[in-house]
């Protein structure tokens, strides 16, 4: 396995000063190459997860490999997209892109090639001097991705990358990142609420029960030989996932509102009391 | 006892002309900027060990904005005693004048880099030095030229009640000249280069500064 997480413990102290678990005995293994994604309900500690595996924070036990090496400190070898680009305005997208080969210490001439090269990948040739501020918001993403992949990963890290935009867009990047996946066979972590968007790129789908974050479940997505899914195993698979995370959302919403509402009841009554004697 | 204005127009020219005014403009502008640099340093570098350390933060940060609240000319006496009735007394509260804005905008500055930038800068193994340099230094950019704004305000306003008060050549002393020898178009001469080089800086070195930051960083629409 490549990247193994073993055994994981995280709790955060909240404003009341109460010790709460958000993450409680996470296993996962993720083989090299692949593309495995986390769906759950708002605050199940996904985000955290990811965050462990980046390095930005710590565990409170157990512990997480990247080809046998433990991860203790942020690195270029795990470089995370986050929700928002968070590109720097003071620099042009090229200088953007080339940040993580400076600190490399990588020669300015061939940085720059490569940084190039990248932004191609991207469709990003034209915009080469812009500043952040001028691109949309699909092309800050893809600025982001473009700097992530520079640094060739072994595993990129994906914080809900594509939840800050446009329908459209989406789509148009969903196809992009498996372009880029299946070209550069880094493997990828990523992050989503969005069940159709982690049943249409991954092949791995991990879904968290939340309060605390825990696996629930592995679902793996069914590929056909050519890559190309058929619509009736993707939907089949979405439905899976979604009654899965059902009682999940349940939980955050009774936490959340009280008692008094039940998603599945609801849904029950409604059904009974909308049959207006049709069967007679 | 008020002066006709051909005659301040010509006091004017002729100072510059001759030398007298001239002279004044390069002494002061000389000491400003020495001050002006040495509080742009001092200040960004207090900035950093309050922003850093919290216990600096909660002892030297608290005692600065008490000090930033004393006028600098109140420390003239002071320095006076320190270092006599010299040019280094004018330098000191021209410097002391400008140091604490400087402290607390740069200080504000470094605490509002969005976390997400430091993030980004430590996923991609920036840190120390680098990280103060390529991140938290040009993200504080804004805050910190409009620290620079106020502080040469500030500076300014020390350095002519300075001058005035400690001599030593400059614009300030040749106010108290024109005074002490009852040569009002003097007076009004050296007021009215004062107000020009006061808003020169402001409205085109600092004013384009901020403008350019801003239109590079697409807070505001280029013109």
């Amino acid at each position: 396995m490549y990247l193994t997480i073993d055994n994981i413990q995280k709790s955060f102290v909240n404003d009341r000063k109460e010790n709460v678990k958000v993450l409680d005995g996470i296993n996962l293994n993720v083989k090299k190459g692949s593309f495995v994604s986390i769906v759950g309900p708002s605050g199940c500690g996904k985000s955290t997860l990811l965050y462990l595996v980046a390095g930005l924070d710590k565990a409170d036990s157990g512990e997480i490999r990247v080809d046998g090496d433990l991860v203790s400190k942020p690195g270029p070898e795990r470089v995370v997209v986050f929700q928002e680009a968070g590109l720097f305005p003071w620099l042009t997208v090229l200088e953007n892109v080339i940040y993580g080969l400076n600190l490399k210490k990588m020669p300015k001439e061939e940085a720059k090639a490569k940084a190039l090269d990248v932004l191609k990948m991207v469709h990003l040739s034209k915009y080469v001097n812009s500043y952040p501020h001028e691109l949309s918001g699909g092309m800050k993403q893809r600025v982001s991705i473009a700097r992530a992949l520079v640094m060739e990963p072994d595993i990129l890290l994906m914080d809900e990358p594509f939840s800050a935009l446009d329908e459209q867009t989406r789509m148009v990047l969903h196809k992009e990142l498996l372009e880029i996946w299946r070209k550069t066979k880094v493997t990828i972590f990523f992050i989503t609420h969005n069940i159709r968007e982690a049943v249409l790129l991954s092949e791995e789908v991990v879904v968290f029960a939340t309060r605390p974050g825990r696996i629930k479940e592995i679902i793996s997505v069914p590929t056909m030989k050519d890559g190309v899914t058929p619509d009736s195993v993707t939907l089949n698979t979405e439905q899976r996932i979604l009654s899965i995370l059902q009682e999940e959302i349940e939980k955050v919403l009774k936490e959340e509102i009280g008692d008094d509402y039940s998603f599945k009841t609801d849904h029950l009554h409604r059904g009974d009391s909308g049959d207006m004697g049709s069967h007679i | 006892m008020f002066p006709s204005l051909t005659q301040v127009l010509d006091t004017l020219f002729n100072g510059l002309v001759s030398g007298q005014i001239t002279l004044a403009i390069g002494k002061s502008m000389g000491r400003i900027l020495l001050g002006f640099t040495i509080a742009i340093v001092v200040g960004l570098i207090l900035g950093y060990f309050i922003w850093r350390y919290k216990l600096v933060e909660d002892t030297l940060g608290f005692v600065v904005t008490a000090l930033q609240s004393i006028p600098s000319i109140v420390w003239f006496p002071l320095a006076i005693i320190w270092f006599g009735l010299n040019d280094f007394s004018i330098l000191f509260i021209v410097t002391i004048g400008a140091t604490w804005t400087m402290t607390v905008n740069a200080t504000s500055g470094f605490k509002n880099v969005p976390q997400l930038y430091q993030r980004v800068a430590k996923v991609y193994g920036s840190s120390g030095f680098h990280f103060l340099r390529t991140v938290i230094l040009p993200a504080s950019v804004p805050q910190i030229i409009s620290g620079l704004r106020i502080a040469w305000a500030f500076s300014w306003r020390a350095l002519m009640a300075g001058e005035l008060l400690g001599g030593g050549g400059g614009l300030g002393q040749l106010l108290e000249m024109g005074r002490s020898l009852g040569q009002m178009d003097l007076v009004i001469s050296v007021m009215i280069i004062i107000a020009i080089i006061g808003t020169i800086v402001d409205n085109v070195v600092f004013s384009r500064l901020e403008r350019n930051v801003e239109v590079k960083w697409g807070i505001r629409k280029r013109a």
